[in-house]
């Protein structure tokens, strides 16, 4: 990231909205609040993300949301030089990170890996989310732990 | 009814393509060309268009079964289905329903087709532009996530981190696919040999992707006519029948934001077995294999779900002189598949199937007589279909 820029990529991409049907206006609410959250059924404890209207393991409609550390491990990674939004013309390359969360039941989140797009990382190492707020919606952004 | 299966209950009696053309080139509408498709397909297997009872698509095809029975004049029809999902995970899932449609007796002759125009319509691999995004797409989209090369390559690359495959096995595919182009007429490519140098030299789409490693965005149509062995004897082609077909995929394969649980995977873990199974065969017995290849490295992958090599056996398979035909130990995508024959969503890789088993490829398998399929990796449902001479 450049140091004059205070987002990872460029203005201009799709704002993320909650769902009209309410299912993760809860997730979106605690990005906001700078608060990583994630689905979890209150009946059996089973993690879930993307969120559903069932828990996929006991079909408890019961679920809620629980707060997560924010510490997590690089699953997987790509970078990205071909720009297939309008937005990204001058942004490539740039990383897209796929972390695993130990403390959500490895459930995964994709964000972008904070640093120069160019560098390698190795896999399995463990990030950090950071909230970049965005005039619309705060995004999750992974940060390698030193 | 425990011991019924499809082998062999339905022959594949016509085959049928538009010219293919790159993006943007066909003169005609996307219609227009599912009709050619469809219009060939008849004369191949020595049918009347009004013999045509059945459709059968998949991906969301735009060109409906309503709208082509009403243009085509036919005097009925008797089945229409569609095989959910918007990817080339329903090419053989569409052949499957289209023979079980007539293994049931509910048509007589069922015509699977796809027609994609992307000049017309929208590109799969540009982003549609959009203030705000809802749903599964808001945990990918804001992050530059857009496109399937993307998210073929996440899982690719983890693939390639857990069982040490290297850009080589990659390289082999797609070198395959345009050594196979280079006889076959009908190919976009066709006339454009690629090497190993230009390949390496070829601009990153995304890593481990160069541009080579993916799909062309092609503007065409393809078809192929199926019905029952009986009456398949009193028209023009050798038959080749289905030996056994499957879809759907392993558990949660669909879970949003990147969470399918066998992240590294083509989906195959579960259809294969049941195929060979059904086909009574096993994955040594295959002669000629058509895998989909929307990006090269989802192939080895395939291949391995489908019991033909094990993980550290990819560098050893996967090279130029085992994929190409006539001599390599798997000849693969033998048209030059969807990176250098045409992209028509795989289709064409179900009809290169049958032109084996007839012994009419233009890069013809010696003796071929049992040919595998595999539609669409990575997303859900995949789909699988062997059909033999």
């Amino acid at each position: 990231m450049a140091e004059n820029q205070s987002y990872y990529l460029p203005e201009g991409l799709p704002a993320p909205a909650g769902q009209r049907d309410g299912l993760d206006t809860e997730f979106w609410a605690a990005t906001r609040r700078h608060e990583l959250k994630v689905q979890r059924c209150n009946k059996c404890a089973t993690f879930q993300f993307g969120p559903e209207w069932i828990c996929h393991k006991c079909h408890s409609f019961d679920l809620g949301w629980h707060t997560v550390s924010g510490r997590g491990r690089l699953y997987s990674w790509v970078r990205i030089w071909n720009p297939v939004h309008p937005a990204l013309k001058d942004a490539c390359p740039y990383i897209v990170a796929v972390v695993e969360l130990p403390d959500a039941g490895n459930v995964r989140m994709v964000g972008n890996l904070i640093g120069d797009p160019k560098r390698d990382v190795p896999f399995d190492s463990e990030v950090e989310a950071v909230f970049e707020d965005h005039p619309e919606a705060t995004l999750i952004q992974w940060k390698p732990v030193k | 009814m425990a011991d019924y299966s499809i082998k062999d209950k339905v022959a594949v009696v016509g085959l049928g393509e538009s010219t293919y053309y790159k993006r943007a080139q066909a003169p005609v509408s996307e219609f227009q060309l599912a009709l050619e498709a469809i219009l060939k397909a008849v004369d191949d297997a020595g049918l009347k268009v009004t013999d045509l009872d059945g459709f059968a698509s998949y991906a969301n095809d735009r060109n409906e079964a309503a709208r082509l029975a009403t243009a085509l004049g036919l005097p009925h029809y008797a089945w229409a289905s569609m095989v959910f999902g918007g990817g080339g995970g329903g090419g053989s899932g569409a052949v499957a329903q289209g023979a079980a449609a007539v293994a049931a007796g509910y048509a007589k002759y069922v015509v699977v087709y796809r027609a994609l125009a992307q000049g017309q319509f929208g590109r799969f691999g540009q982003a549609a532009p959009s203030k705000n995004i809802r749903g599964p797409a808001a945990y990918v989209h804001p992050y530059g996530l857009f496109v399937p090369a993307q998210w073929v390559a996440l899982r690719v690359r983890r693939f390639m981190h857990e069982h040490g495959m290297t850009q080589d096995a990659l390289a082999a595919v797609v070198l395959a696919d345009y050594f196979h182009a280079q006889r076959n007429p009908r190919a976009v490519m066709y006339g454009r040999p690629l090497t190993r140098e230009q390949y390496d030299k070829s601009r990153w789409i995304v890593e481990p992707f160069h541009l080579y490693d993916c799909c062309m965005e092609n503007d065409g149509a393809a078809a192929l006519i199926l019905t029952t062995p009986e009456r398949a004897r009193d028209l023009k082609q050798k038959p080749v029948l289905v030996m056994a077909a499957a879809q759907g995929a392993s558990a949660r394969a669909a879970a949003s934001a990147e969470n399918d649980p066998h992240y590294p995977s083509s989906h195959f873990t579960t259809l294969a077995p049941r195929l060979f199974e059904t086909a009574g065969i096993k994955p040594k017995d295959i002669d000629v294999v058509q895998i989909y290849e929307h990006f090269s490295g989802a192939v080895p992958i395939s291949l391995v779900e489908h019991g033909l090599c094990k993980p550290d056996e990819i560098a050893d398979l996967c090279t130029f002189e085992n994929l190409t035909a006539p001599n390599g130990k798997l000849p693969l995508n033998t048209s030059g598949g969807n990176i250098a024959e045409c992209y028509m969503h795989g289709l064409e890789l179900v009809n290169e199937a049958v032109r084996q088993c007839r012994g009419t490829s233009t890069s013809q398998v010696p003796d071929a007589k049992i040919a595998l399929v595999a539609s669409g990796p990575m997303v859900s449902p995949v789909s699988d279909l062997i059909v033999h001479g």
